[in-house]
């Protein structure tokens, strides 16, 4: 084999069609882009009187500074959303593996669609639901576990009376993003190479080994991309939380009591139509916040899922 | 048939009630029609923002107004009342809904927007009781004092049997459940007037300064209304506050007043409104209530949310005032307080208030 000889590169030939094609491509990516600097540039300019206008001027602050304000909003936010995605995970593969793997070929694709139907139920719809029949449901749970086990810090208590915690707002988030990493992970695990299982089998593996060692670290890193958008959709959800949380208030890793701290979003949401003046602003900078927060997690997001390509045999 | 001929005679009487009311009706409305012959002529547009407590008072009497002035439109933003009285301030609009009066300072400074003096016409034209509600099995009303609601909500008070609820309610079976004190998480006139009576009648338990925003740390918080009356409903030894014409089938306080205990009504309402003096020092027009939370009169309920209407006593533009002029007249008058009684719930205001409104709108140039 010889190296091919040096070639001019032959310009391809342009029609008006691919030109076309290739110019509404650039305008459709270029807007994205756009759209996503107009955004960021809204909530940094209208963030600044916030942070510029002494606190004390600020009837939302209540005395508190700006810091102290966004703080426990924070810590809420991710807290519930990193609850929600403890509890929906594992619960996610489950599905995700039993319809890819386990299930008969004829319910696995009717469980695929009911799992995609819930996808598809307004946030509200679950915020109805979390608070006139899940907390009110789960309340006896939280009085049990402040009795049986108080003495962890995360059931100190004292229980809530009405059952409308952190927990309860975080198993409803849950439940919300359970469709989309499940969806996503049954598309990954459908994806494994054919060989590798059939190896795996062949060598003597049960089907709970095979899926071990040749679904599951395939799969790792869609189920960390999966579980990234869940988590962009817990950070995020307004309506359910709002509708769900005793949000009353500042940190704390009590699950069960009635002061829990309230969600950025939720906050957002309940405040904004009795705000005015510089109030606006300050929920405006609470946004640029979450805005980061989301811009950081879907950051790490990509960065794991880029270092774990290698591995996944993907390539 | 016995039956059959006693029917007949209870329909003919009731269709004669009908008839009668009926007749009743046509003549309130003759009364007021010379005023809606001459408003008839109106047009144009009047804009309004302020508190989303009188929104559902606002629509109806929006939807009302037209109708009989079918030139002109309301329009009626329910921004919140901080919201509605710098909309004002700054000209934006014509008239404002606020769940309290500008303050002495606010007066002083003046310069609003679309007035060409610095007097205002101020006036309580919706007043709404707002009931303490609670969920404990079998009991659906308890009496209690002031300091005894304020020291639940501040969380001292922690089970139904304690000895302050106990020895004011004799006869109730309290059972020892825990009792979860639910308020507002957001900015509400709800709750700024219930802590402005915490505030004014226990003064010794309830130390904060009343506001629309809850101001104590923990305790259990719902958004809006609606969710208030669900974490009460859904909870159990709960108990919160909210608008009485929502109270439903929840259990009631009947609140301390003087010597007896008086359970929400609209009467009782609207009864602390004329128990209440005008703030002194204020313009002719300004019917800015200093509203006595502590007051012993006999049958006054005074756990109420007064919300007003705020206007200019001169308007830079003429057809605003005539538009405003006419709009409060409907407001208070018995017509106007009706419609909103049954579409809000609210407590419609005394003979003795709607004098002074009337004269106050007068005043409106």
């Amino acid at each position: 084999m010889t190296a091919p000889a040096p070639t001019a590169l032959i310009p391809a030939k342009q029609r008006p069609g691919d030109r076309l094609f290739s110019g509404s491509a650039l305008v459709a990516g270029s807007l994205i882009l756009a759209v996503l600097a107009a955004v960021a540039a809204f909530l940094v300019i209208q963030s600044v009187p916030a942070v510029t206008t002494d606190p004390d001027d600020i009837s939302i602050l209540r005395g508190a500074n700006i810091v102290e304000y966004i703080g426990p909003l924070v810590f809420g936010t991710v807290w519930a959303a990193f609850i929600a995605l403890v509890l929906a995970v594992p619960v996610a593969i489950g599905i995700a593996l039993f319809i890819s793997h386990y299930a008969p070929r004829r319910l696995a694709q009717g469980l695929g669609y009911i799992i995609d139907l819930l996808a598809a139920v307004p946030s509200v719809v679950f915020g109805l639901w979390g608070g006139n029949v899940l907390a009110p449901a789960i309340q006896p749970l939280y009085t049990w576990l402040e009795q049986n086990l108080g003495w962890i810090p995360l059931f100190a208590g004292p229980a809530s009376g009405t059952g409308r915690t952190i927990l309860t707002a975080s198993v409803v988030l849950a439940v919300m993003i359970l469709p989309i990493i499940t969806a996503i992970c049954r598309e990954v695990f459908l994806q494994t190479p054919v060989l590798h299982e059939e190896a795996a089998l062949a060598l003597g593996a049960t089907r709970w080994e095979m899926i071990r060692m040749a679904v599951l670290p395939f799969g790792r890193a869609g189920i960390v991309s999966a579980s990234m958008l869940g988590l962009g959709r817990a950070l995020g959800e307004t309506m359910a939380v709002a509708m769900v949380l005793s949000a009353s208030g500042g940190i704390t890793l009590n699950l069960i009591s009635s002061s829990n701290p309230s969600t950025i979003a939720a906050n957002i949401a309940l405040s904004f139509p009795e705000a005015y003046g510089v109030n606006v602003n300050v929920l405006i900078a609470s946004g640029l916040v979450l805005f980061a927060i989301t811009l950081l997690v879907n950051t790490i997001a990509r960065i794991i899922v880029n270092r774990r390509k290698d591995f996944s045999g993907a390539n | 048939m016995k039956f059959n001929t006693f029917g007949r005679a209870a329909a003919v009487t009731a269709i004669a009630a009908l008839a009668l009311t009926g007749c009743a009706a046509n003549e309130g409305g003759a009364t007021g029609g010379d005023d809606s012959e001459n408003a008839s002529d109106l047009t144009g547009t009047l804009v309004g923002s302020g508190a989303s407590s009188q929104q559902s008072a606002q629509e109806a009497w929006t939807a009302a107004f037209q109708d009989a002035n079918p030139d002109v439109s309301v329009e009626y933003d329910p921004a919140g009342s901080g919201a509605g009285r710098d909309t004002f301030l700054a000209g934006g609009s014509a008239f404002a809904g606020s769940d309290r009066a500008f303050n002495d300072e606010e007066v002083a400074a003046g310069g609003f927007g679309a007035c060409t003096t610095d007097g205002i016409v101020e006036i309580p034209a919706y007043v709404s009781p707002i009931a303490v509600i609670f969920n404990l099995d079998g009991i659906t009303s308890l009496n209690l004092d002031a300091s005894t609601i304020a020291s639940i909500f501040t969380g001292d008070i922690t089970t139904w049997n304690d000895e302050a609820i106990a020895s004011q309610n004799p006869d109730a079976d309290l059972p020892d459940t825990a009792i979860t004190a639910v308020h507002r998480q957001d900015d509400s006139g709800t709750t700024e007037n219930f802590t402005e009576y915490l505030y004014a009648a226990a003064p010794d338990v309830w130390t904060e300064e009343p506001d629309g925003v809850w101001p104590l740390d923990g305790g259990e918080a719902a958004s809006q209304t609606s969710g208030v009356l669900d974490a009460v409903t859904g909870g159990t030894g709960t108990i919160g506050y909210a608008d009485a014409s929502r109270a439903g089938d929840l259990g009631t306080v009947s609140v301390k007043v003087g010597d007896e205990y008086v359970p929400y009504s609209a009467e009782a309402a609207a009864a602390i409104i004329d128990a209440s003096p005008v703030v002194e020092g204020r313009g002719e027009g300004d019917l800015a209530l200093d509203i006595d939370r502590t007051t012993e009169e006999a049958g006054v309920y005074p756990v109420v949310l007064v919300s007003y209407l705020i206007g200019c006593e001169e308007y830079e533009d003429p057809a605003s005032a005539e538009l405003v002029k006419s709009y409060f007249s409907y407001i208070v008058s018995d017509e106007g307080q009706q419609v909103a009684a049954d579409a809000a719930g609210s407590a419609p205001i005394s003979s003795d208030l709607f004098d002074k409104a009337t004269a106050a709108i007068e005043l409106i140039k």
